[in-house]
């Protein structure tokens, strides 16, 4: 029992470690649940990539690396809904270049400053292990506020899961609320790349939320098991980089994508999908369809 | 007054007209039908109307102002509604978000919420599966379950794109009965189909081609002729 307590009770780092991790999962499940349901992951990822040259000035300006991260993550959603409205290429490809510019600009400015390759690595990665009551204090404002929103706009939120047009019908505009859900994905990133990074943010925010989607039929449900998902991979993940002495951030985030192999694994042997066969009857029909 | 009113519309997108030149109202209790090939201006003319596209020319209305403005009192079935096998819902689940649009942001479920979903579930006999995933029904039974979210909406009017599709004799008959039944409660019912049994009862018929062909009651305007202008060919029988 030790070795699974013993980590935590004995360091103060390991604590704040520990309690960071549970506040970023409780924060990217709430997002990243209906990240997923609307199929934004890639989205998601482009705007955690995004951030990296704002947090890069601001590191070079000697401002708060969380403000740079705020402006960056805002140029990024203007970015990704200017190329999704006024492009005819496929988002993906779109949003892809976008994603794959903001990340170069960020290692180009970054390379400027005296000791790149600590820098760029931290902002990558994170540094869960040195996470103070500060940042602390953050993540767990940015968790109430985040999860206040993402309660009070369920409804919409939910609509757009199905569909835009649903949304827009039943009076909620779809435009507004795709919008907030990018600006919540945003204070997700900005919240949580200090303790697991850019680069594993994504990770954090998709894996405890499509682990949850493959065993559960609730929304409620989806979001809780997220959470819990998200919260035991840092426990497990921080032991196990403490005892093995590896990467702590990468390792959580390997051990939420493990929680999800074996979810797919186990569900892969258990589910019961029914395929849609739309059936016919043998009505008169005119038309070109049959 | 008229539920649905338009004047010379013209209907399209991407600033391409697909049809043009309707003159249409709708009272309460009323049955429209449009029929049509494919990209005739069916569904288009269901989103323009559904408040999901501008209008391109002429005047519109629904419910006496701009389509879009009374959300809460229109209902709109897409056609092919989306279902993501991931999406947690059960049935239940997916009907009862038929009363958002009157429920708004913050509004508390009632009662009366509850009973217009069980209604609506029980009238689209769906009410067996209300706790089964969406995505572990048949395709007919995930249209039913659209078509129940769209009753639980009770609506003034009720936009329905292809709403037969995919469904078997038991769930036509389904639709069939419960069009009957929002026209008999007062509401106007506006739906696309490629089925004349569809059109039978309307109150009138809207044959499309890209361009009006005919307009009227059933029986002055599912004539073999303006079949024939519409589709190229008659398959009836």
């Amino acid at each position: 029992m030790n070795e699974l307590f013993g980590p935590f009770v004995d360091n103060e780092f390991m604590r704040h470690a520990l309690l960071a991790g549970v506040l970023v999962s409780i924060l990217c499940a709430c997002v990243g649940t209906f990240m997923v349901l609307r199929g934004l992951a890639f989205v998601g990822d482009a705007l955690a990539h995004g951030v990296l040259p704002g947090i890069a000035i601001a590191m070079l300006v000697g401002a708060p690396a969380f403000a740079g991260a705020a402006v960056g993550a805002l140029v990024m959603m203007g970015g990704v809904n200017v190329v999704q409205r006024r492009t005819r290429l496929s988002p993906d490809t779109a949003v892809g270049l976008l994603f794959v510019g903001m990340l170069a600009l960020g290692v180009i400015i970054t390379s400027r400053s005296a000791s790149f390759s600590g820098d760029i690595t931290h902002i990558l990665f994170g540094e869960i292990l040195s996470v103070d009551s500060v940042h602390l204090a953050w993540i767990g404002v940015t968790a109430f506020v985040v999860g206040v929103t993402t309660w009070a706009l369920r409804r919409p939120f939910l609509l757009l899961s199905i569909d835009n047009d649903l949304a827009d019908t039943s009076g909620f505009r779809s435009n507004r609320y795709n919008t907030v859900m990018m600006m919540l994905i945003g204070a997700v990133v900005v919240a949580s790349f200090q303790t697991v990074g850019t680069l594993l943010v994504f990770g954090m925010l998709v894996a405890p939320a499509a682990t949850a989607a493959l065993i559960t039929r609730r929304l409620g449900t989806m979001i809780l098991v997220a959470s819990v998902v998200g919260s035991i991979s840092t426990w497990v993940g921080l032991l196990v980089s403490y005892h093995a002495d590896l990467a702590a951030g990468a390792t959580v985030v390997v051990t939420a994508v493990c929680f999800f192999v074996v979810a797919l694994i186990v569900r892969g042997g258990t589910s019961g999908f029914v395929s849609a066969h739309p059936s016919h009857s043998g009505h008169a029909h005119v038309g070109h369809d049959h | 007054m008229a539920f649905i009113e338009t004047e010379d519309l013209a209907v399209g997108f991407d600033r391409h007209v697909v049809v043009d030149g309707i003159t249409l109202d709708v009272e309460p209790g009323g049955l429209v039908v449009l029929m049509g090939t494919n990209g005739s201006g069916k569904s288009t003319m269901l989103r323009t109307l559904a408040g999901l596209l501008e209008p391109m020319a002429g005047e519109v209305k629904v419910l006496g102002d701009w389509p879009g403005h009374h959300s809460a009192r229109v209902a709109y079935l897409p056609q092919h509604p989306q279902s993501l096998a991931t999406l947690p819902l059960r049935a239940r689940d997916v009907v009862a978000m038929g009363r958002y649009a009157s429920q708004g942001l913050f509004g508390r479920t009632s009662t009366a919420d509850r009973e217009a979903v069980d209604s609506a579930m029980a009238r689209m006999s769906v009410t067996q599966f209300r706790d089964k995933p969406l995505h572990a029904l048949s395709g007919g039974q995930q249209q039913r379950v659209h078509l129940a979210q769209i009753l639980a909406r009770q609506a003034d009017v009720v936009l329905l794109d292809e709403p037969t599709a995919g469904l078997d004799a038991q769930g036509r008959k389904a639709v069939a009965r419960m069009v009957q039944e929002e026209r008999d409660a007062g509401h106007c019912v506006v739906m696309a189909t490629h089925d004349l049994v569809d059109a039978e009862p309307a109150d009138t018929v809207l044959l499309l081609a890209h361009r009006l062909i005919a307009q009227g009651p059933p029986d002055q305007t599912l004539t073999d002729e303006n079949l024939r202008a519409c589709y190229g060919f008659t398959d009836r029988h």
